[in-house]
């Protein structure tokens, strides 16, 4: 039996029932990360020593009769959750030095929940990115083909479940980056309602979008870990007080009969790959089959989607980064005097795309500015939010692609930030309006994974992972094996 | 001769920066207690260190809806913070969390006592809520360097703005003083101009009087007592006219007031003024509350100053300037709210007691009212003396000095000091038969026509009591005898 194959859900039940013991999963997954990651660059620190201790600390409880939820589950962290006592950088060069003396709600809920931490996930610098190119620690490559990109930002966590270097990854989701890469690896990541997991102790990006989410190799893992992610905490206010279901156990109390799923048209436009949309429709057909009903729906505001988004978002971000001045912690870089120390420290601290981006946001909120962006960005954010919930008075559940492409040549889009702002063109209306998404394998096109996206109602992730199983059984993707090589045409 | 700036008028609107008394800072549970050492009172919220959030202390919610409700002011049921963003070592988080478009206090009205007894009303325009920034301590000694405290980041503070609708130093210094009295009494601020829990900033512009439209206004900064907004004001004012007359024109800048060499001095101009970049701070919820929660803060609130004025000169008699005089701080209220014990002694002597002998007094030492060593129920015996004649006005001040020097029940002293008034009129008498049968040369005066020579005897009588022999009756004998 293979241990590092073992999937979230399957090793909890393994552990629990003394089948294996975390020590030695935990060996088996440190020892594939020390095989792997030197190529695929996934972690930006692995914690051999912690995890040994944690592996430990689960066994005794498995055997006093305590197991939590995941407990002595190898869990990769991305590496924007601070973890008290480990580095946290944000793959960002101002972060390079920075231990935080506390925990994020969500990795501590996972700690709490049993879970093993390997390490700190590759990410872009501060999440700004659709290749996991930006990092100051280097790029990610795709564990199935490792001249292409896993997808960003949270490309240190889909190549590490991909590459079965831990049995379950947390993302952070603020335009795309949990779907897009969980697409472009072959494996599944959901982004639940903004609300649904706290935000404390993340690596802000943009607040008003950023949610956290699971990453894992099928849907059953994902709605575990998530329901171990979530809940409502009081040091977040924007976090949810809606209660946590068990949707781990509820998977399959579903039937697609009835089921009625929504394409939106402006998603499926000319242009859009042959074979991305062939997936799509495949998925479609074996839920029709399967008696579910198939309704074409408008999101009209759909065209506006991608630019209010990198209005709202930047704008966010440059004040949220104001922050890293190198005055308290982080990476500092001394002047003649206060300004040229700040400007120093920020202008060798961060990388260009986080420089791009917090001038875009000061841009927008300067005064004379502030009205016809930002302002007008959240009144067309507000129709966005409003388009879905038109739609969800005629269906339950809307299905598009995840991305406008399978993963792409590391390197094609990095100079060109157009091109890379438009791979979220499928993902960040859903960010807008605040809704959960899942991106789940919907089959290979020329041997690389393609995602199929679900979105579901606001706090309705029952439904939305219900669905997601179904589109799993019904679909039959494989997953590659450990020893698979590139396999791109 | 009329002065060339007696033809201008002065035009000032304040801004008042309040400490909130709250335990905890405003978006942290970080203590707010004065005086700790440096960094101490801080954590992760405080100092801006990543991914952490703030939470909003409800009780400064209240606090201000409170001071919104003193102020007769809307409370705006919805209000928003936002993000003011600017760059300084003491600024944590690279913005302070504030309040722009959308206050939690609207439109209100403070009411202000002048000396002469008038009163007028000064509009508000605002009321919101704001964190404090942390405390810069600059070293330009050897070292060259400068600290940061950051206890101080996060405190809750409310900012008032008014409407610009004073036209006197004096009038600002009364705004001021009352602003005071009004969140002392509610509790919400402890008021302490000098350790910097209120501050103020003033904006001054002067126009031609007669004339309505308003002058180039500059703002000072840095006003830490109600004696300095008024110097700043009248310094400020007479610059200006001085500029005018000049032929000059205002530059619309901020000032910093220097306490030490008494004028203003300019900090920043216009074109250096920051774009501070607001916008709604994403990780906070708009405040909601409901009418429960403003009418529960009503039920909360004590009596304030200009409905403890009202009740003072309806139910006491008392002058306008008394009323105001006693209603100033809670103390005072309450002191002489427990000396008159609802008129059941006489308000009026109780207040000249309290404003001349007991204020004169406490000024000399300086104290507060609640640190005074008469209390309010010695006082109230020693006038009960008084009235039942067991002491005379004049005794009572020698009775008053020994209980503030002291502490000491007026009773123990009358009795200790054998300050009892003598009023058995045989006694009396008889003291007053030996004095004029001593004088016969002042009495044969008298009998001529000498009037004045009745206060002489009077004098003779109370020296011979050591001023205890109850005036009344000794006036009455010597009458008696002298004229008859």
């Amino acid at each position: 039996m293979s241990l590092i194959t073992l999937g979230l859900k399957e090793a909890a039940t393994k552990l629990k029932n003394k089948e294996i013991s975390a020590v030695e999963l935990t060996k088996a997954t440190l020892d594939r990360i020390d095989e792997r990651n030197g190529t695929i660059n996934a972690y930006n620190v692995v914690c051999h020593d912690v995890a040994m201790k944690m592996a430990e600390e689960s066994d005794k409880r498995i055997a006093s009769g305590n197991a939590g939820l995941i407990e002595g589950v190898p869990i990769g962290m991305k590496d924007l959750f601070c973890t008290k006592g480990v580095s946290t950088t944000a793959s960002s060069k101002i972060l390079s030095n920075f231990v935080p003396p506390y925990e994020s709600t969500v990795s501590g809920k996972l700690w709490n929940a049993g879970g093993v931490m390997m390490g700190k996930t590759n990410l872009d610098e501060f999440a700004m990115g659709s290749s996991n190119e930006t990092s100051f620690t280097g790029k990610v490559l795709n564990p199935w083909d490792t001249t292409l990109t896993p997808g960003g930002s949270s490309g240190g966590s889909s190549a590490a479940v991909a590459d079965f270097m831990c049995a379950g990854a947390t993302g952070t989701d603020t335009g795309g980056s949990i779907r897009q890469p969980a697409s472009f690896t072959g494996i599944v990541g959901i982004k639940p309602t903004y609300g649904r997991c706290s935000r404390y102790g993340i690596v802000a990006f943009a607040s008003s979008l950023d949610q956290a989410g699971a990453m894992t190799r099928n849907v059953e893992d994902a709605a575990l870990m998530l329901r171990a992610m979530s809940g409502h905490d009081p040091l977040d206010s924007t976090s949810a007080s809606n209660p946590v279901e068990a949707w781990d156990e509820t998977l399959n109390d579903f039937d697609p009969k009835g089921l009625k799923i929504g394409l939106p048209k402006e998603y499926f436009i000319e242009g859009l790959d042959p074979n991305i949309r062939k997936a799509v429709d495949d998925a479609v057909k074996r839920f029709t089959d399967a008696g579910a009903e198939v309704k074409e729906i408008s999101l009209p505001h759909t065209k506006y989607a991608v630019p209010t988004y990198y209005i709202i978002a930047p704008a966010e971000a440059a004040s949220n980064l104001s922050r890293y001045d190198g005055m308290r912690f982080g990476y500092r870089a001394e002047g003649e005097n206060l300004a040229q120390t700040y400007s120093n420290s920020r202008s060798e601290g961060f990388g260009w795309e986080v420089k791009r981006r917090i001038m875009v946001g000061n841009y927008t909120l300067s005064s004379g500015y502030y009205d016809a962006y930002y302002i007008k960005a959240q009144k067309v954010r507000a129709l966005i939010a409003q388009d879905f919930a038109n739609a969800y008075k005629e269906v339950d559940v809307i299905f598009t692609p995840t991305a406008p492409s399978t993963a792409f040549k590391l390197g094609d889009k990095i100079s060109d930030p157009i091109q890379m702002y438009l791979n979220d063109v499928f993902t960040v209306a859903t960010s807008l309006a605040g809704l959960p998404g899942i991106s789940v394998p919907a089959g290979l096109v020329e041997g690389l994974p393609v995602g199929l996206q679900i979105i579901g109602q606001a706090f309705g992730e029952e439904k939305l992972l219900q669905v997601a199983q179904a589109h799993e059984k019904m679909c039959g993707f494989q997953m590659r094996a450990p020893n698979a090589t590139a396999t791109a045409a | 001769m009329t002065s060339v700036y007696d033809q201008y008028e002065i035009v000032i609107g304040l801004e008042i920066h309040a400490q909130l008394t709250t335990k905890s800072k405003l978006f942290s549970g970080s203590s707010t207690e004065f005086g700790a050492d440096p960094n101490t009172q801080t954590c992760p919220v405080d100092l801006g260190m990543p991914g952490v959030l703030p939470v909003l202390n409800t009780a400064a919610v209240d606090a201000a809806i409170k001071t919104g409700l003193a102020l007769r002011a809307e409370v705006n049921k919805e209000s928003v913070f936002a993000r003011k963003n600017y760059f300084y070592p003491d600024l944590p988080k690279g913005y302070q969390i504030s309040q722009f478009d959308k206050p939690i206090i609207g439109k209100g009205t403070l009411t202000i006592d002048l000396e002469d007894g008038t009163s007028r009303d000064i509009g508000v325009t605002r009321l919101h809520l704001e964190e404090d920034a942390g405390k810069s301590v600059h070293d330009f000694g050897a070292d060259n360097v400068s600290h940061v405290d950051l206890n101080r980041a996060g405190i809750p503070l409310m900012e008032i703005v008014s409407e610009p609708d004073m036209r006197t130093p004096e009038e600002a210094g009364a705004y001021v003083r009352k602003m005071r009295a009004i969140v002392r009494f509610l509790g919400v601020c402890d008021g302490n101009m000098e350790q910097g829990s209120m501050r103020c900033d003033a904006n001054v512009s002067v126009r031609k009087k007669g004339t309505t439209e308003f002058g180039t206004r500059t703002e000072t900064k840095n006003l830490n007592s109600a004696r300095n907004i008024q110097r700043a004001i009248a310094y400020e004012a007479m610059r200006q006219i001085d500029i005018l007359e000049e032929g000059g024109e205002i530059v619309q800048e901020t000032r910093l007031w220097d306490a030490q060499k008494n004028v203003t001095r300019s900090m920043r101009g216009k074109e250096n003024a920051h774009d501070y970049r607001y916008f709604p701070c994403p990780d906070l919820l708009p405040v909601r509350f409901d009418d429960a929660r403003i009418e529960r803060n009503k039920q909360e609130m004590p009596e304030l100053p200009d409905a403890l004025k009202e009740r003072f000169m309806n139910d006491y008699g008392l002058s306008a300037y008394d009323a105001s005089v006693l209603s100033s701080s809670r103390a005072t209220s309450d002191y002489y709210d427990a000396v008159v014990e609802g008129g059941k002694r006489d308000a009026k002597i109780a207040a000249n007691w309290i404003m001349v002998e007991l204020f004169g007094a406490l000024n000399k030492q300086g104290k507060d009212i609640e640190e005074s060593p008469v209390s309010p129920e010695n006082m109230g015996k020693m006038l009960d003396l008084i009235a039942d004649g067991t002491i005379s006005g004049k005794i009572a001040k020698t009775v008053f000095e020994e209980m503030f020097d002291n502490g000491k029940d007026p009773e123990a002293v009358v009795e200790e000091k054998g300050l009892k008034q003598i009023s058995d009129e045989g006694a009396i008498e008889k003291i007053i038969d030996d004095i004029i049968a001593a004088n016969p040369k002042q009495v044969e005066q008298i009998k001529n026509g000498n009037d004045k020579l009745i206060g002489w005897f009077v004098g003779q009588t109370m020296q011979a009591t050591k001023g205890k022999a109850n005036p009344g009756i000794v006036n009455k004998l010597l009458n008696t005898k002298l004229r008859s």
